[in-house]
């Protein structure tokens, strides 16, 4: 039986559940619904639930054990030759008797029979049956794909009278509870409450998820290339190896890119910043409410524009701009007109960036500063000092522990930022202080590394991880100690 | 003394009679919140050295009234004031006289104590520093020391200048307000509602220090206690629903006013 | 009221003595003053100028995206060429393999007048009709063995070199040598468009399209329903999940350690470079679960988790900002908590919900970075049917484009890009009507 039918009979049953519980509540309470503690509605969901929820736990640890219990019997199941071999080999090994199995229930049993005496013939006939083999299997696969057959069905069928069994036994036991005193709004609300905590524990599934899946295979990168080599390095060169090949001898320093995050968001910050905050103190202290009304979300559309089209917009007209625009003043200054700004540039990743970055800076220093007590101001207006005085004297030092914890908010953003530096940076890991040759960033090597072919087995496609756990952990530091700044400074004038 | 004669004891006392000076006159006032009408023409004049009260139920238009003479009400959106406020006998809503320079002549401390988050020594250095009021280091010691004295808070707060200024207490941070403005060396403070966030015994302290400061300043008062308006004025203004009801010495005010409202005000009918 | 006052009268006035003017440096200060507001001013317009040209840039780059240049000629689908042993009847394949690309070759010389013996000449000729030809016509035959052997007028593709010639894309001043059309295509091109042969037609395939290495002939096809299929997926689950963790930080959680844990963890999680997602669904729906590579299932997912923060700032906020006084309103008539939240709050806080899931979307619409870590950038040619299939997404389609050298992608991926800005404006819009519609005060 397959899952999404059982799932129906599951939801049958507990709709069945809820329409009897219900009649129930409304038989005992003979009329008088106010003799009954919750209305009746409740009674039927709670019926329901417990229809519900055991047969769907059951379902689920199925789902998770069944695979894992199967695998390592039919493993356990292989000639001893073939388990001594590496676990690349043996995940091949077994995906291809998975392979076969499925191709043997599109078999006839004639068909089976012919399989279990000639393995090789097997390529071919499951072939013309659409399920494709990379190689002729061994015997002993075919032998673990009959298991591995039977042993699935037997799994289904177990599967499916437990799950109808836990659904029954539930909505039966829950039936019978129904009472006019069972206090059935409370707990209904109680399983309620408890999704309710679930949803919110997503956060932090998803914070462990990012940090244990990273962790892992950083550790395995780690295994293969040690750590200071990794941290302190000077070169990258990870030398893409031929696929299949476990050959780690390239050299994996993480210093060039992290020069070249940090150069380009550095050049970012030199745009966004004072753009941003003058932004940001025009629109909170001289724009009259209307002009405020119209440039304050055009401003703002300029953070809701993808960052693919900034990195298009790096790559397709900045850039060449740039290159053109320096042959140009090479040619009047010296005569040649060579370009010394190359199109893939930090400063061409950077400018577009800081572009990026400008609303970021401006829509959080814009709240920061509105934030700064008006009071403040008319003291100091009181004394007869100008507008810019008082913004410059009193509003921003006043507001300067906030903007800090803007600026870094921003800065993570800018060191977590891919597109734009994927696009117009350039892939050449290189230490320089030239901003107007092409350095990489962390984010450009994830991206170079984890696209094509991937093989979760050799350091080439690992270093990613480390490189991504890496960042990670700069842009949550960085995080964290804005957010505590910003708070601290938001509790100061609350 | 004795030499003089009593005809010029009688000019003396005449001129004294008439030697009524106005600090700033305030004609026809009328103020407008977009279309609100806050003021009606309020005729007011303000005496030189003198403490002058402003009383009146809340919205009653005192405070308003109050901004108008420093246009502090230009930093409200939509605000308009019409009629005539002069200073020294100049129209201070004129084009050509600039408000920084007005603000710097007509200092004002506010409701709520509001000094800078920066060190004692730099709010009251605040004002100074900015108009260029100090052109060496002692000079601006000098000014922060006798604005400090001024305001009474000399004593307490001597050894800790470069402490910061919000880490005093309520009344001391008033009073370093108070500093501030007077640090600038303006002509007229005027005060909205000086002591209604601090404690009685601050409040007491505040007071005291409005009364000494009168030798020197002209004082414009906002309250919201008649207590506290015939303790410390000599001239008390009624404020009513945006009109001025009547202004008067604070002793009449207080014993005999002209008018019923302010009659049934002071003696708590409504406020 | 003037008469109310007891002022003396204005006559009698003494004004007191204006004291000496002080220098308190007017003029230097208001010079700073101007200055500083200034570059505000000119921030502001640096900013707006720089909205300005990108928009600009990508909309002069990408105009022409959504005109397709087309060659309507009479193509004679001659058995010697399709079928010339007649064997079509037995061998399907025929009909497959056979060569299209010279039935539309020669149809086009023919129109032309070109000698079918001057080999280089029929060359350029092949050189103006676009590849993808080959296609269009074997499923025109396919559907309809009957035309062999008849004349029907089809409406070709032209070569995207060609396309880009008519749309004045190339500089006909180069020298030919340097250039992708030749002097005689283009001749052949002009004297195309004035029998109308030749002409500029809605550029249907864009929308339609998969994945295609000839520029005239790729679409957005797949990365539209691949997109289509996330934002479905990060709907279903990042509304409701996040509107429930919601409900339960703002309305039920205790304030303690957990909550705070939760508190800190979402604020943070809100700033995770969006790359650090990627690799999350890489290695967990991927590499652990097993799920395809390139789903859209993967990426929907990955976008879910990615969007949730978003969501659930966005929902605290609109429960914050239903008063107090409603739920004391319903608790005091006896409602439970649940049914406080349920009946009363939620709903009143619905429009901002739903704004923000809007922008929340909408982000996620415009997201890159971690789709290409679960391979999403795939060469997709055929609309994925489910969300197991592979899929790429319209931000995606935009970067594989982009990575293009050919000048007619440059067009393709302008266009791609307006595309998508078009539909980040559209969702945008709807958040601020039904922000504007909804708005309540209290």
């Amino acid at each position: 039986m397959s899952i999404s039918l059982l799932l129906l009979l599951v939801a049958a049953i507990g709709v069945t559940g809820y329409v009897g519980g219900n009649r129930r509540a409304q038989a005992l309470a003979g009329g008088r619904l106010s003799s009954l503690h919750s209305r009746p509605g409740y009674y039927g969901s709670l019926v329901a639930i417990w229809a519900l929820l055991p047969a769907i736990a059951v379902l689920l640890v199925w789902i998770v054990a069944s695979p894992v219990y199967i695998g390592s019997t039919i493993r356990s199941g292989f000639p001893e030759a073939v388990q001594a071999e590496p676990q690349a080999t043996q995940n091949l090994n077994y995906n291809m008797v998975g392979a076969i199995a499925r191709g043997l229930k599109l078999l006839t049993p004639e068909e089976r029979a012919t399989i279990s005496a000639d393995a090789a013939a097997a390529r071919a006939l499951l072939s013309s049956k659409g399920v494709p083999l990379a190689a002729d299997p061994a015997p002993y696969m075919v032998e673990a794909a009959q298991n591995l057959d039977r042993m699935t069905t037997t799994s289904r069928m177990i599967v499916t009278v437990l799950v109808l069994a836990a659904a029954l036994a539930g909505a039966v036991v829950a039936y019978r509870s129904v009472a006019p005193r069972l206090r059935a709004r409370n707990r209904v609300e109680g399983v309620m409450l408890a999704g309710l905590v679930g949803a919110s524990s997503i956060a932090i599934l998803t914070t462990i998820g990012i940090v244990a899946s990273m962790l892992t295979e950083a550790v395995h990168f780690f295994s293969m290339v040690p750590a200071w080599e990794f941290f302190f390095g000077t070169v990258w060169d990870p030398r893409f190896a031929a696929a299949g090949a476990t050959d780690s001898s390239g050299q994996f320093g993480l210093i060039p890119l992290l020069a070249g995050t940090l150069y380009i968001g550095f050049v970012a910050m030199l745009v966004a910043v004072p753009v941003g905050l003058f932004a940001a103190i025009y629109m909170a202290e001289y724009a009259s409410s209307h002009f405020r009304s119209v440039a304050k979300p055009l401003i703002e559309v300029l953070a809701g524009i993808p960052t693919i089209v900034y990195g298009f917009f790096a790559l397709a007209s900045v850039g060449p701009f740039l290159r053109d625009i320096s042959a140009q003043l090479n040619g009047l200054a010296t005569g040649s007109y060579a370009s010394f700004i190359q199109a893939q540039s930090v400063l061409t990743a950077g400018f577009v960036m800081g572009i990026m970055l400008i609303p970021y800076v401006s829509s959080l220093s814009d709240d920061i500063i509105t934030a700064v007590p008006r009071a403040l101001r008319d003291g100091s207006l009181g004394l007869g000092a100008t507008r810019s005085e008082t913004i410059k004297r009193v509003v921003l030092p006043a507001a300067l522990p906030g903007i800090v914890g803007a600026l870094l908010m921003t800065a993570s953003r800018a060191i977590g930022e891919t597109m734009i530096v994927v696009l117009a940076a350039g892939v050449a890991a290189r230490m320089q202080l030239n901003p107007f040759e092409p350095m990489t960033t962390v984010t450009v090597k994830i991206v170079n590394q984890l696209t094509g072919d991937l093989e979760f087995t050799s350091p080439q496609t690992l270093v990613a991880f480390a490189l991504g756990i890496t960042l990670f952990f700069i842009t949550l530091c960085l995080n964290i100690y804005a957010l505590y700044i910003v708070r601290k400074y938001r509790e100061q004038y609350e | 003394m004795n030499i003089l004669s009593e005809a010029a004891v009688e000019k003396a006392l005449d001129k004294k009679m008439n030697d009524v000076s106005y600090k700033m006159i305030g004609q026809d006032v009328s103020v407008y919140y977009g279309d609100k009408r806050a003021l009606y023409d309020v005729n007011l004049n303000v005496r030189e050295n003198t403490v002058t009260a402003l009383i009146g139920p809340s919205g009653c238009g005192k405070s308003t009234f109050l901004r108008t003479l420093n246009r502090m009400n230009d930093t409200i959106d939509g605000c308009r004031v019409t009629g005539r406020i002069a200073l020294d006998g100049d129209d201070i809503y004129d084009p050509s006289i600039d408000v920084v320079e007005l603000r710097a002549r007509v200092g004002m401390v506010f409701q709520k104590p509001n000094p800078f988050p920066k060190s004692i020594y730099e709010n009251v250095a605040y004002g100074p520093r900015i108009h260029g009021l100090a052109r060496t280091r002692a000079e601006m010691d000098a000014i922060v020391e006798k604005s400090l004295q001024r305001a009474g808070l000399w004593n307490e707060v001597k050894d800790r200048l470069q402490e910061s200024g919000t880490g005093l207490s309520g009344g001391q941070q008033q009073r370093l307000c108070i500093a501030r403005a007077v640090a600038v060396s303006p002509e007229v403070i005027l005060m909205d509602e000086p002591c209604s966030a601090l404690d009685p015994i601050a409040t007491a302290r505040v007071e005291e220090l409005i009364h000494e400061l009168r030798a020197n300043f002209t004082i414009v008062i906002v309250t919201h206690s008649m207590q506290q308006a015939a303790r410390v004025s000599q001239r008390t203004a009624m404020f009513h629903l945006g009109q001025l009801v009547e202004e008067n010495d604070t002793d009449k005010i207080f014993t005999n006013p002209d008018d019923q409202r302010t009659q049934d005000y002071i003696m708590g009918r409504f406020g | 009221m003037s008469q109310v006052t007891t002022s003396p009268a204005t006559a009698a006035f003494k004004a007191s003595v204006r004291p000496e003017r002080r220098d308190i440096g007017l003029r230097r200060r208001y010079a700073s003053e101007r200055r500083f507001r200034l570059y505000g001013l000119a921030a502001i317009a640096f900013g707006l100028l720089f909205l300005f040209l990108l928009l600009s840039s990508v909309v002069s780059k990408g105009y022409t995206a959504f005109l397709q240049t087309k060659i309507t000629i009479p193509v004679e689908f001659s058995e010697q060429v399709i079928d010339k042993d007649g064997e079509r009847a037995t061998d399907p394949k025929v009909l497959m393999t056979a060569n299209y690309p010279v039935v539309a070759r020669n149809a086009l010389a023919k129109v032309l007048g070109v000698d079918p013996g001057d080999r280089a000449a029929m060359r350029e000729v092949g050189g103006m009709i676009s590849d993808s030809v080959r296609v269009q016509l074997r499923d025109l035959v396919v559907a309809d063995p009957s035309v062999i052997g008849r004349t029907v007028d089809v409406a070709i593709l032209a070569h995207g070199n060609v396309d880009s010639a008519y749309k004045g894309q190339i500089d006909l001043g180069v020298d030919e040598k340097n250039r992708k059309v030749s002097d005689r295509q283009v001749g052949w091109m002009n004297q195309l468009a004035e029998t109308g042969a030749l002409a500029g037609h809605f550029n249907t395939g864009l929308f339609t399209n998969g994945a295609s290495s000839r520029p005239e002939a790729a679409g957005l096809g797949v990365a539209l329903v691949g997109s289509l299929y996330m934002m479905l997926i990060v709907l279903v689950l990042s509304l409701p999940i996040g509107v429930a963790a919601s409900i339960y930080l703002e309305e039920f959680a205790p304030k303690n350690r957990f909550t705070d844990l939760i508190e800190v963890n979402i604020n943070n999680l809100a700033a995770v470079p969006s790359i650090v997602y990627g690799l999350l669904g890489l290695a967990v729906f991927v590499n652990f679960a097993g799920f395809p590579r390139s789903a859209a299932l993967v990426g929907g997912l990955v976008l879910t988790l990615m969007t949730l923060p978003t969501i659930i700032i966005a929902t605290r906020a609109a429960l914050k900002a239903v008063p107090p006084s409603i739920r004391a309103a319903a608790l005091g008539l006896g409602a439970s908590n649940m049914q406080t939240v349920f009946h009363h709050v939620l709903p009143l806080a619905m429009p901002g919900i739903l704004t923000g899931t809007i922008i929340g979307l909408a982000h996620a619409l415009g997201e890159t970075a971690p789709l290409l870590l679960i391979g999403m950038v795939a060469f997709v040619a055929d609309v994925p049917a489910t969300p197991l299939d592979p899929a790429t997404a319209l931000p995606v389609q935009i970067y594989m484009w982009a990575n293009e050298a050919e000048r007619a992608f440059v067009e393709r991926t302008s266009g791609a890009i307006i595309v998508l800005l078009i539909f980040l404006i559209l969702m945008n819009v709807g958040a601020i009507l039904l922000r504007r519609r909804f708005e309540r005060r209290w």
